[in-house]
């Protein structure tokens, strides 16, 4: 750990009755990057930002932002912006009273910036919370989540009841603030596809465990779908690393983790084998349900 | 615009250098910002960055210390010599590839392409 990190645990471990929420988990975040925290719903991704935001503690291992616990720690719970799925105002408050009371607490608050998404969301600013839909709560959350300009701002899935235009005017202005506040910014999603390009580092969570930790660059054709005649595609991929296989009838279709030359994609097309790119989403999806099979070990661990 | 191919610097590395071929950018014009490269691909800011800063490595494009990034002259006659060598491995190897498969011989497709582009 050094001092540029903004956020670093060591084996950290959690679990809830018989369920490991977390499990030896060992992070390093940068600042001022985007990551990608991704995973299946109940893989540990909200018990992992509730740690790092002293919401909730762990069993073991340690979490530090910016080398210091946050547990108890208001000097360091002033610079984090935790916006849940569900986030919860006092019901009563109109909306612009809501994002009053976030500009007491965020030091960095940017009054014209919550003003702008106001009117980029249609929010009603007089309407009391109570009354709000389900998405116009979720851009409450938005707003506030990045209106804070907090150091570090963790979204946890925070798109619930935004429909797709919503979601785009979030990921739009998201970027283009960012590119003029740099900042730590942790985004929950399992709406992998929407926000991929936006993410400059990607970590993948499966039930506990740290499965994907990596640039969202590299993960970028690090892996291939090798298409065409059964033989030939097994003589084409040999013995790489096979992260899903299809077939109908002589034909397979196998996504292997590799990155090809000029010269493998050449062969492939002499082969008459097809290639297709594969996506974060699809490779995400591949990593979490290849690692299934190691599971066993970790229930033998628990019992 | 932007897929999944390959890694999305190299992507808008690209996309700068058609634009440079094809005339949009001209020489000693000025190139949009890392930020507006990211906000109009809705891309991280870092990403579009490092696809830019290739081009500056490679000499394509040049830095004027605080106002901005400007094509290099000469970089458009460059880059075509680039393409060209290419050319033969990216367009020429697969098209007689498949023209073989399909029995189609260098006379005739040789007089397909007269008339494609006659066309």
């Amino acid at each position: 750990m050094t001092r540029s990190t903004a956020i670093a645990t060591r084996e950290l471990s959690k679990t809830y009755k018989d369920v490991r929420a977390l499990d030896n988990v060992t992070l390093d975040l940068e600042p001022n990057r985007i990551y990608g925290l991704l995973g299946r719903n109940g893989a540990g991704k909200t018990t992992l930002m509730s740690i790092l935001t002293g919401q909730n503690y762990p069993d073991q291992g340690t979490a530090h932002i910016f080398g210091r616990a946050p547990f108890e720690n208001d000097l360091t719970l002033s610079r984090i912006c935790f916006i849940r799925e569900s986030q919860k105002y006092p019901e009563d408050f109109k909306v612009h009273q809501a994002f009053k009371a976030a500009a007491m607490f965020f030091e960095n608050w940017d009054e014209q910036l919550a003003l702008d998404l106001v009117e980029a969301f249609a929010l009603p600013a007089k309407r009391r919370i109570k009354k709000l839909s389900r998405g116009q709560l979720s851009a409450v959350g938005v707003i506030i989540g990045m209106a804070s300009r907090a150091e570090i701002t963790f979204f946890d899935e925070p798109y619930l009841g935004l429909d797709a235009v919503a979601r785009q005017i979030f990921y739009d202005r998201l970027v283009e603030d960012f590119a003029e506040y740099p900042r730590t910014i942790v985004l929950s999603s399992h709406l992998i596809d929407e926000v991929a390009n936006l993410l400059e580092h990607v970590i993948v969570i499966d039930k506990g465990r740290i499965v994907v930790d990596s640039d969202a660059e590299e993960l970028r054709g690090a892996a291939v779908t090798v298409t065409g005649d059964a033989k030939k595609v097994q003589e084409f991929i040999g013995a790489a690393d096979v992260l899903h296989r299809d077939s109908l009838g002589a034909l397979a279709s196998v996504t292997i983790k590799a990155k090809l030359s000029g010269d493998q994609r050449e062969q492939a097309k002499l082969m008459g084998l097809d290639l297709s790119p594969v996506s974060l989403q699809q490779l995400v999806v591949r990593s979490a349900l290849s690692t299934n099979e190691g599971t066993d070990k970790r229930t033998e661990a628990r019992a | 615009m932007i897929d999944d191919s390959k890694p999305i610097f190299m992507q808008i590395a690209e996309l700068i250098e058609n634009d440079i071929i094809s005339g949009v950018l001209a020489e000693e014009a000025q190139v949009p910002s890392t930020n507006e490269f990211a906000a109009f691909y809705r891309i991280n800011p870092a990403t579009a960055a490092k696809g830019i800063n290739r081009l500056v490595e490679d000499g394509l494009l040049y830095k004027k210390r605080g106002i901005g990034m400007f094509v290099t002259r000469g970089a458009p006659q460059r880059l075509r010599e680039k393409r060209r060598e290419k050319f033969q491995q990216q367009f020429i190897a697969p098209l007689t590839a498949e023209a073989s498969k399909l029995g189609i011989g260098i006379e005739e497709l040789v007089s397909m392409i007269k008339t494609g582009s006659a066309g």
